[in-house]
C-alpha cells in the first residue's frame, strides 16, 4: 500500500466546510432553543463602577436576566502561580473595579439576540474615572525585568563581553525598530453555547486546547471538572486567541446555571478587540557589530512591551536572535511596562514574528552598510552549533533554504543599489529575511479503537482551527494501521477524548500524530497477537513533554526557513503593494504536502500584513483601541495578496520524534515581514523602522528622481 | 409582499410586534415571525438554522455572510429578514451538499481554498455571484477599459472582485485558483 503520510490529499473535511454543514461553537441546534445574551462592556480604561442601574434593561422585552457585579456568582479567583495563564481561573464581572475599556460591566440574556442587544443598551453605569497610563511611548523608562517570558523562555541571556565587542566593531548597526499593538481576529468571533443538565454542563466552545480551558472553565464555576463536558468539534481560526478561553464562555457558563436552560454569547467583531488576546506593542533596539568582512563579533537585542498589570505577559522576542547567527560576544534582554490595557495573549508567532521583523531588518542594514548580499552574510555568519547552548543542531537547514530560495526567486536580478530599478509608476525591489522558530513538545495522548468491521477509530480531544487536523491524523493513522484511509475515522474536540497538547505554539501536528502513530502501533501489537472482540479493540499511545525528553535537551531542535518578497513603490504617492513572494522551509517530514503549503502561505500572509498594514491604535486618553473594527484595522484582502507560494523541502528530523515531522504553523510568520520590509527598503533607499509601513512614513524621504 | 405583525407571544406584557415574513430559501417556502431588526442573516442561522452562513463581523465588513439573492451576491448582514419577502434567496446549503457538491464547492476542495473554513461559504457564494458579474460585463475598479462590454477575468480582475470576502487563514491564492478552475471550465 502506498504511504499516505506526505500525501497531498484533500481535507478529509472539506466536504463539509465548502457545503456548510462543518457546525462551528454557535451552532449546535440539537440542544434546543438557547437564550442569547449580549455582553456590555465598560466605555473607561481605569476606574470603579460608582452605580449601575439595570432596571430598563430587566423591564426591556423577553429579557430573562441582567447580571452585573452585585448578582454575579461567586468565581476562582485567578491565580498567577498556574504556569500556563490558559489554565487559569477567568473570572467575571467580579467586582465594581475596572482594568481596560472594554472590560463587561453586565450581561443582558433575552429570548432573541434582538431583544438582548437592544436591553443591553438600556444599562446605565457611572463610573468614577482614574487616571491610567495608556501610551506606551511615555512608559518606556518604567520597565522591569519579568521572571521569565512566554513558553518559560529566560529573560536574558548574554554570552561573552557584549558592550566591549560592540564598542570596538568595525561596522555597527545600532537601531531602535517599532511594532503595533497587533490582534489574531480569526473570522469566527470568540462564541460559546453552554448547555446545563442538572449539575452537569455541555460547553460548546471554540478553544484551540480542550484541557487547559476544560481546566480554566472548572476552576472559574468551581465544580468537579467531571461534570463539565468541552465540545468543539470546529473552530472557525484561532491563530493565538483561543488558546484560552474568555468572558462569553464565562458569562454563558454562568447564566446558563443560574437558568437552567441553554445560553449562547458571541462577541462583536467590536468586542473582540479588547476582550480577547492583544499581541504587546514593541521598542526594540537591535545592536549588531561586524568585522568589515561581515563577520558578526557583537549581537544585541533588547526588547521592551507593555503588560497588563493584572496579568503579566511578555512574548519571547528576543528568542529568535539567540539561535540565529554565530557571534562571540551576545546580549538578548526582554523587559516590560504596564498599562491599564487589555491583557496580552499569544498572537500568532507570539515573540518570533516582532521579534525577527526588527532583527531581520537590521541584518539587511548590516549587509547593505558592509555592502553584501544579505543572504552571502547570513551564510558568513551560520554557526555550527547552537550558537548561545553550544548544542548541536538536530537539523538544521537555513542555508539550504536560502539557496534555494535564491535560485527559485532570481534573487541575481535583485537591484544591487536601492532605488535603482522602476517599471512604468512602480520603484521595484526585492527584500529577504530567514526564518527560525522552535519545536515543542507537550505531553499527548491518543487512542484508537478497531472494530471487527476492520474500521479504526481514532480520539483526541486535539481540535482542528483550520490546520488540517482531521486529515493528518487519518493518513498518519492509516499508515500505521496498514489500512487504507477509508478505513480510518478521525474524531477530535471532545473533552471526553483523551486529552491531547490542543492546536498553538505549531506543536499539534507532530505532537497528536505521535501519540496517535504510538496508538496504533500497540494497536496493531494486539492484533498481532490475539482476534478482535465483538466491542472492538483498542490502544492508547502518549508522548512525554520535551523536559523529559533527552533531545530536547541534548539538541537544538527549530524548523527553519527563507522568506523572499518583490514589491512596487508608486513613485508618487508611495503606495506600497505586494508583488510576489516565495517560502522556502524546513520543518522535518510533512505530514500533507497541500495542507502544510496552504498553512505556510497563511503565515507568510500575516508577515505581509504585520510589514504594512496592521496597526492597532490607542485613544492615549481613554485606552480603547479606536480602530476595533475590520475596516479600520486593516488585514488583508484578496487584492493585497498576488502570487504567493511556499515550498518544503522534503525532510525528516529523527530527533524530534520518530515521524520525524515537526511544527509549521507559524514559521510562515516568522521574518516573512523583515523580507517585505527589506524589499522597500531596496525598492525607495527609505528605512522605516516604526512598523508597519505606511506610505505616509515612506513619502517624505521619496526619492525625487529615479 | 405578505408581511404584518402580531404580538410576540413569548413576551406578552411589555411585547414587542414580530413581523410575519414569508421567505424562499434554496427554493423552499418559510413561513416566520420575527422580531422586525433581525437581519437576514439572523433569520438564516437562529430561525431557519441554516448556519452555513456565517457571521464574522455583523458590519458588512467581511463577507462571511455573503448570499445569493435572485442571483446577486448581498452581505446578509446588512438587510433586514423583512425586506426579502419576494426574493429568491440561495444560501451555501442550496449550492451542494457533501455528497453532491456544486462545482464551485469542489474546486474549493480541490485547490484547498479554506483552512478554518469559517469564511468559506461567503467567498463561495461570492466567488459564484461573481463570475456571474464578469460574464454580464461589469466592470470594476481592476479594469483598464470600464466601457468595454465584456471582461477578461484575470487574476488581478478576481481578486479585485473577491476582496469584500476576508480570510484570515489567508488561503487568497487557493481561492483564487479554485475560482480560476470554475471559471475556466465555464469557458471551456
Amino acid at each position: 500500500m502506498a504511504t499516505m503520510t506526505g500525501q497531498p490529499i484533500n481535507r478529509i473535511d472539506g466536504p463539509l466546510k465548502v457545503s456548510g454543514k462543518a457546525t462551528y461553537a454557535y451552532e449546535h441546534w440539537d440542544v434546543g432553543e438557547p437564550l442569547y445574551g449580549f455582553i456590555v462592556g465598560a466605555t473607561i480604561g481605569k476606574g470603579r463602577i460608582v452605580q449601575i442601574d439595570t432596571t430598563g434593561a430587566e423591564r426591556s422585552p423577553g429579557v430573562r436576566m441582567v447580571m452585573t457585579y452585585r448578582n454575579a456568582p461567586a468565581q476562582g479567583p485567578r491565580d498567577a502561580s498556574i504556569p500556563s495563564q490558559y489554565s487559569r481561573a477567568y473570572p467575571m464581572l467580579s467586582g465594581p473595579d475596572i482594568h481596560h475599556y472594554g472590560e463587561p460591566v453586565a450581561l443582558v440574556v433575552a429570548t432573541t439576540y434582538e431583544q438582548a442587544r437592544a436591553a443591553a443598551s438600556l444599562v446605565e453605569v457611572e463610573y468614577a474615572v482614574l487616571s491610567g497610563h495608556f501610551d506606551f511611548a511615555k512608559r518606556l523608562d518604567k520597565a522591569y525585568a519579568p521572571k521569565a517570558v512566554n513558553a518559560g523562555l529566560a529573560t536574558d541571556s548574554a554570552v561573552g563581553n557584549f558592550d566591549t565587542a560592540f564598542k570596538s566593531a568595525d561596522v555597527k548597526i545600532d537601531q531602535v525598530y517599532t511594532t503595533p499593538y497587533q490582534f489574531s481576529q480569526p473570522m469566527e468571533p470568540h462564541c460559546c453555547l453552554a448547555v446545563p443538565n442538572g449539575d452537569d454542563l455541555t460547553v460548546y466552545v471554540s478553544a484551540q486546547i480542550l484541557a487547559e480551558a476544560h481546566t480554566a472553565i472548572a476552576s472559574t464555576l468551581k465544580i468537579d471538572p467531571l461534570r463539565i463536558r468541552l465540545v468543539t468539534p470546529y473552530v472557525g481560526g484561532g491563530f493565538g486567541s483561543k488558546l484560552g478561553i474568555h468572558g462569553e464562555t464565562i458569562l454563558a457558563a454562568l447564566a446558563a446555571r443560574a437558568l437552567k436552560e441553554p445560553v449562547k454569547i458571541a462577541m462583536t467583531r467590536q468586542q473582540i478587540f479588547h476582550l480577547v488576546s492583544v499581541r504587546p506593542a514593541t521598542s526594540q533596539r537591535v545592536r549588531l557589530g561586524a568585522g568589515r568582512d561581515g563577520r558578526l563579533v557583537a549581537l544585541g537585542h533588547d526588547v521592551t512591551m507593555f503588560t497588563s498589570p493584572i496579568s503579566e505577559y511578555a512574548e519571547q522576542s528576543a528568542t529568535s536572535a539567540r539561535g540565529l547567527y554565530a557571534a562571540p560576544n551576545r546580549l538578548t534582554r526582554h523587559r516590560l511596562t504596564a498599562l491599564d490595557l487589555p491583557r496580552g495573549e499569544d498572537v500568532r508567532a507570539p515573540g518570533e514574528a516582532p521579534g525577527l521583523h526588527a532583527f531581520e531588518s537590521a541584518m539587511d542594514e548590516l549587509a547593505h552598510a558592509l555592502n553584501m548580499d544579505p543572504i552571502e552574510l547570513r551564510i558568513l555568519n551560520e554557526p555550527k552549533v547552537h550558537p548561545e547552548e553550544g548544542i548541536p543542531f538536530s537539523d538544521r537547514r537555513l542555508v539550504e533554504c536560502m539557496r534555494e530560495g535564491a535560485r527559485r526567486f532570481g534573487w541575481e536580478r535583485r537591484p544591487a543599489k536601492p532605488a535603482s530599478v522602476r517599471d512604468g509608476r512602480w520603484l521595484v525591489g526585492y527584500g529577504m529575511a530567514a526564518a527560525i522558530r522552535g519545536q515543542f513538545q507537550m505531553t499527548s495522548k491518543a487512542k484508537v479503537r478497531m472494530g471487527p468491521d476492520g474500521i479504526a477509530v481514532v480520539q483526541s480531544d486535539m481540535t482542528d482551527i483550520g490546520t488540517g487536523t482531521y486529515t493528518i491524523v487519518a493518513q498518519v493513522a492509516a499508515d500505521a494501521l496498514g489500512v487504507p484511509l477509508d478505513r480510518v475515522r478521525v474524531e477530535l474536540g471532545r473533552s471526553d477524548y483523551p486529552a491531547g497538547a490542543g492546536s498553538g505554539g505549531s506543536w499539534g501536528a507532530s505532537n497528536t500524530c505521535t501519540s496517535v502513530h504510538r496508538a496504533c502501533m500497540a494497536l496493531r501489537e494486539k492484533l498481532r497477537i490475539g482476534k478482535i472482540p465483538a466491542e472492538g479493540m483498542e490502544a492508547e499511545g502518549e508522548i512525554a513533554a520535551m523536559s523529559e525528553e533527552p533531545n530536547y535537551k541534548n539538541y537544538s531542535i527549530f524548523t527553519y526557513g527563507a522568506h523572499f518578497a518583490e514589491v512596487g513603490v508608486d513613485v508618487d504617492t508611495a503606495e506600497i503593494r505586494l508583488r510576489r513572494m516565495l517560502g522556502v522551509f524546513a520543518a522535518g517530514r510533512i505530514l500533507n504536502a497541500k495542507t502544510a503549503r496552504s498553512q505556510l502561505i497563511g503565515g507568510m500572509t500575516w508577515g505581509v500584513s504585520s510589514a504594512l498594514l496592521e496597526d492597532g491604535t490607542v485613544d492615549a486618553r481613554t485606552g480603547a483601541f479606536v480602530n476595533r473594527d475590520l475596516a479600520e484595522y486593516l488585514v488583508p484582502v484578496h487584492a493585497d495578496i498576488p502570487e504567493i507560494d511556499a515550498i518544503l523541502l522534503d525532510g525528516f528530523d529523527g530527533k524530534a520524534n520518530e515521524l520525524g515531522a515537526k511544527g509549521l504553523g507559524e514559521l510562515g510568520n516568522c521574518g516573512a515581514n523583515a523580507a517585505v520590509a527589506n524589499a522597500v527598503f531596496n525598492a525607495t533607499g527609505v528605512r522605516v523602522r516604526d512598523f508597519p509601513i505606511t506610505l505616509d512614513k515612506v513619502l517624505p524621504a521619496l526619492p525625487r528622481e529615479v | 409582499m405578505s408581511l404584518s405583525t402580531v404580538g410576540d407571544t413569548k413576551n406578552a406584557e411589555n411585547a414587542t410586534e414580530n413581523a410575519k415574513v414569508a421567505l424562499t430559501v434554496n427554493g423552499r417556502v418559510r413561513q416566520l415571525e420575527l422580531d422586525p431588526r433581525t437581519s437576514l442573516l439572523d433569520a438564516l442561522r437562529e430561525h431557519l438554522h441554516l448556519t452555513g452562513t456565517k457571521k464574522g463581523c455583523d458590519h458588512g465588513q467581511c463577507g462571511a455572510c455573503t448570499v445569493l439573492i435572485n442571483g446577486r451576491r448581498i452581505n446578509s448582514c446588512l438587510t433586514l429578514a423583512v425586506m426579502h419577502a419576494d426574493d429568491e434567496i440561495v444560501t451555501i446549503e442550496g449550492l451542494g451538499s457533501p455528497d453532491a457538491l456544486h462545482p464551485m464547492q469542489a474546486a474549493f476542495v480541490l485547490r484547498d481554498g479554506f483552512q478554518c473554513g469559517y469564511c468559506t461559504p461567503g467567498q463561495i457564494c461570492s466567488a459564484i455571484g461573481m463570475l456571474a458579474e464578469a460574464k454580464a460585463g461589469w466592470p470594476s475598479h481592476a479594469t483598464a477599459d470600464v466601457a468595454a462590454q465584456t471582461t477578461a477575468l484575470t487574476d488581478a480582475e478576481i481578486r479585485e472582485r473577491m476582496s469584500g470576502n476576508i480570510c484570515r487563514c489567508a488561503a487568497y491564492p487557493n481561492i483564487i485558483a479554485a475560482i480560476r478552475d470554475v471559471a475556466e471550465g465555464d469557458r471551456g
